[in-house]
């Protein structure tokens, strides 16, 4: 496991906004096939590290690599089709727009990096994305119309009809019922047979069913990082962040 | 963004507003086919401003320099060289879309009002422009093509562009040509993609689109209808003036697309026709018929924002392009 | 005429262009900077101002300074109504979304335009000075009523700064400029300052054009360069900067004064000027219209 690259992999990756240090010299990697869970409070800078890497903002200092290759000035757009596909903390989908549409817009993108987009090979991946997450009935209605955990799962067929090799969720479970999280957690684990899989995420109870490793942000460091045994018993944490929530 | 069940209603009906136009030829008096063959040209204006306005979601103040474009850039060739007709058309068009790349990478790096605000301006500078080369222009008092200037040379037979029918035709010709393109375009992977843009820019970056790049292409097709229609304009009417590179001929496509329904493919030729007519009417009338501009546009954006077209759309014909 | 004199001549000029765009261009800005919104009908206040000067003015007999000081305190004021009006009517009921606001007031500014055209006509009609004294500068003498208009203009200027940071009024439209929903919750009415500004922005544009007719005619179409030039200064000088504003107007102002007088045309003047400007919306827009997005 060690000598293999890892699929992402920051060295000394900053961010500062004005005075503030978002992200503050963060050395991480992430390997293949992992389910990574991101935890820390409130402006630990989470948000920031992960856009970072799917490179809606760029960073002040530091770089990042996918794969081994340096993709630190690669444009966002450009990073989406080298494999690495994000879904937005805050609902970010086109309401006006049908459901399938909203779908197709990510399947046409794949098609078109491949070459040709037919409507056979365009409605098909979009019901296969649909499919997984279980709004295959739905197609027809306008996105803006489905209820916010709809929504919220339209958000991670968009991600996963790009077919990536490194999903990343912002906040997924956020104002899901419990319902609709265990469904959530069968997906993502389905999801990660075949790409690597970076959540942030508050509800501890999906982090710990879903993570195969956690990482602790604070301040914009990394605080602790560890199975989720390791983090449960790690002090520094339950002082900065589980025990911060309790008070 | 249409579903594929729904091609072959819509294919009819434009197929259907081709022939009609086409029979208009043949039925409509003088007076009524001269307006008819100004109004087509002009929607193919209108179109081309539609597509970057109404499906793009970017709203430009300065198509006027496009439309002004096309039409100097087949219109001074013509006046000044004596090239012949089909290549001074070519010409106009390569100047718009020239033109149109230029000012897209330039006026892309703002947003919003400042992209309002900038285009303008460009427009004005082009305005400016051509008032200052007064030397070839004649400025505001333009150039008249005369009918032997406009003659086609079909294997030996020269045939004036100044016949009413022929005119017309070739009027017709050039909107049915655009018409049936915008059809194509708003229904391809691109056209998804620029309404995509509209709603949501930064989602589209994130899902793979180089965003830029796309809205780019659409000001470059844009500038390149509007200039083609400029350059259409100039040789079919004979008339070449300053006047069509000033701010009011920027106003005018805007007004055009949203009376007839932005982002509907057969809004700007509704709204043109309604639009040029009531101009047309009113002039006749008093001086001051661009009152009627002022007071369409308030009506329009306070009330009826979707336009004739968008309206139908949204009540009765979810399936309308 | 040799340099000095040509050269005192163009500066003068200058000045009284620079202290009218200034008044003028602010009343922009200061619509821009509180409201966020782009009035394209502004330049048609100033033409509106012109107007009701020269109707104003010939409806007083006798001595032309009463019909002046009647127009300059009741031009503004109709203008101010027109303003709120036009406010209430269209601006409101589009919830100041910029792009639509552009929109109305392109409308607008045809309506009045082109009302003005009806009942006003086409000619260009002059209003006599209120005085008609010459002062004697070092090569020449100069028009008395030019120099009063720099004065009156930076008198107003002064004014307008009191208001906005001395007074309470002042306050309330800078803290509705910093952040509208904050200061609904404060209990700030801001309908009525929208509504306020928006009619103060006009009032300032026509005073500027009630001083400018005895200079320059009265005419339906003179509202152009001034909406334009006030673009202009407004974009360089920063927006909602009262300093910035003026800044600009003394730079742009005093150039178009001395550039048209002394060497080039004035269409290539405007459009060199129209082009610079442009290009500096194009690559320092953060600085411009940064603030706009929330």
């Amino acid at each position: 496991m060690a000598a293999m690259t890892p699929l992402i992999e920051t060295r000394g990756l900053t961010k500062h906004f004005g005075g503030l240090k978002a992200v503050d010299g963060v050395d991480f990697r992430l390997d293949k096939g992992e389910i990574r869970a991101v935890i820390g409070p409130n402006g630990a800078g989470k948000t920031t590290f992960v856009s970072l890497i799917c490179g809606r903002i760029q960073p002040s200092e530091g770089t990042i690599l996918l794969d081994g290759a340096d993709i630190t000035s690669m444009p966002a757009h450009k990073r989406v089709l080298a494999g690495i596909a994000y879904t937005f903390q805050i609902t970010s989908i086109f309401p006006k727009l049908t459901v399938y549409d909203n779908v197709a817009l990510s399947v046409q993108r794949r098609l078109l990096a491949k070459g040709r987009v037919t409507h056979g090979a365009l409605a098909s991946g979009v019901e296969e994305a649909l499919e997984r997450v279980g709004l295959a009935g739905r197609a027809e209605t306008l996105a803006g119309n489905l209820s916010y955990g709809h929504q919220r799962l339209l958000e991670v067929a968009m991600g996963l009809a790009l077919q990536p090799r490194l999903l990343i969720l912002d906040e997924p479970t956020q104002g899901l019922s419990d319902g609709e999280i265990e469904t959530f957690i069968a997906l993502v684990r389905e999801v990660a047979r075949d790409a690597t899989v970076m959540l942030i995420e508050h509800n501890m109870q999906v982090v710990m069913e879903l993570a195969q490793k956690i990482t602790v942000l604070s301040f914009g460091k990394i605080l602790a990082e560890g199975s989720p045994e390791e983090i449960r018993a790690n002090v520094a944490v339950q002082d900065a962040y589980l025990g911060g929530s309790h008070g | 963004m249409t579903m594929p069940r729904s091609t072959r209603k819509d294919i009819f009906l434009h197929l259907a507003v081709i022939a009609v136009l086409l029979a208009a030829n043949y039925v409509l008096p003088e007076y009524h086919r001269s307006v008819f063959s100004r109004v087509l040209v002009l929607a193919v204006f209108a179109m081309g401003y539609n597509l970057l306005f109404g499906y793009t979601g970017l709203l430009s103040l300065g198509h006027a320099m496009f439309f002004a474009a096309g039409m100097y850039g087949a219109g001074l060739p013509i006046y000044h060289l004596g090239w012949n007709v089909p290549v001074s058309f070519a010409s106009g068009i390569v100047s718009g879309a020239l033109l149109a790349l230029v000012i897209g990478l330039l006026a892309l790096r703002t947003t919003g009002v400042a992209f309002m605000i900038v285009t303008m301006m460009f427009a004005q500078v082009g305005y400016l422009t051509s008032l200052f080369f007064t030397t070839w222009t004649r400025g505001e008092e333009g150039l008249v093509l005369t009918p032997a200037m406009r003659t086609l040379d079909l294997g030996g037979t020269a045939i004036s562009l100044s016949e009413p029918s022929l005119r017309y035709l070739i009027g017709w010709a050039l909107f049915s040509i655009v018409l049936l393109l915008s059809l194509w375009l708003v229904r391809s992977p691109f056209g998804r993609t620029l309404v995509a843009i509209r709603e949501n820019e930064e989602r589209m970056r994130m899902l793979g689109y180089d965003t830029f790049r796309a809205k780019l292409s659409a000001v470059v097709l844009s500038g390149t209808f509007c200039a083609g229609a400029g350059a259409a304009y100039g040789i079919l009417f004979g008339y070449v003036g300053s006047g069509f590179a000033s701010i009011q001929y920027s106003i005018l496509p805007l007004l055009w697309v949203l009376a007839g329904g932005a982002a509907t493919t057969l809004g700007p030729l509704i709204g043109t026709f309604f639009m040029f007519y009531i101009i047309d009417y009113t002039s006749g009338l008093t001086s001051a018929y661009l009152l009627l501009v002022g007071v369409a546009l308030i009506l329009l954006i306070l009330f009826f924002p979707k336009g004739l077209l968008g309206t139908i759309r949204e009540r009765w014909a979810k399936w309308l392009p | 005429m040799s340099f000095g004199p040509m050269f005192l001549l163009a500066t003068m000029e200058g000045l009284v262009m620079a202290a009218v765009l200034a008044l003028t261009a602010l009343g922009l800005s200061l619509v821009f900077g509180v409201m966020r919104i782009v009035n394209v009908a502004h330049g048609e206040m100033f033409m509106l101002g012109a107007v009701l000067a020269w109707a104003i003015s010939t409806a007083f007999a006798g001595h032309p300074s009463i019909g002046f000081v009647a127009a300059l305190l009741v031009a503004p004021l109709v203008v101010g109504g027109v303003a709120m009006l036009s406010e209430r009517l269209v601006l409101r009921q589009l919830n100041y979304d910029p792009e639509a606001t552009i929109v109305a007031t392109i409308g607008l500014l045809y309506i009045i335009q082109q009302l003005a055209l009806t009942f006003y006509g086409a000619d260009a009609r002059p209003v006599q000075a209120p005085f008609n004294v010459r002062v004697q500068l070092p090569w020449f003498g100069y028009s008395g009523y030019k120099l009063f208009v720099i004065f009156a203009a930076i008198v107003l200027m002064l004014a307008t700064w009191f208001v906005l940071t001395r007074t309470k009024i002042g306050l309330i439209m800078r803290a509705t400029q910093y952040d509208r929903e904050t200061a609904l919750a404060f209990g700030i009415p801001v309908d009525r300052v929208y509504a306020g500004v928006f009619a103060l922005g006009a009032m300032l544009a026509a005073t500027a054009a009630v001083l400018v007719v005895p200079i320059q005619q009265a005419h339906y179409l003179m509202g152009r360069d001034p909406l334009l030039l006030s673009f202009i200064v407004v974009i360089i000088g920063g927006l909602g900067s009262l300093r910035g504003t003026i800044i600009a107007a003394l730079l742009i102002g005093l150039s178009d004064g001395i550039i048209s007088t002394l060497y080039f045309s004035p269409t290539l003047a405007k459009m060199l000027a129209t082009l610079l400007v442009a290009m500096v919306l194009v690559f320092r827009p953060q600085g411009l219209f940064g603030t706009v997005a929330k």
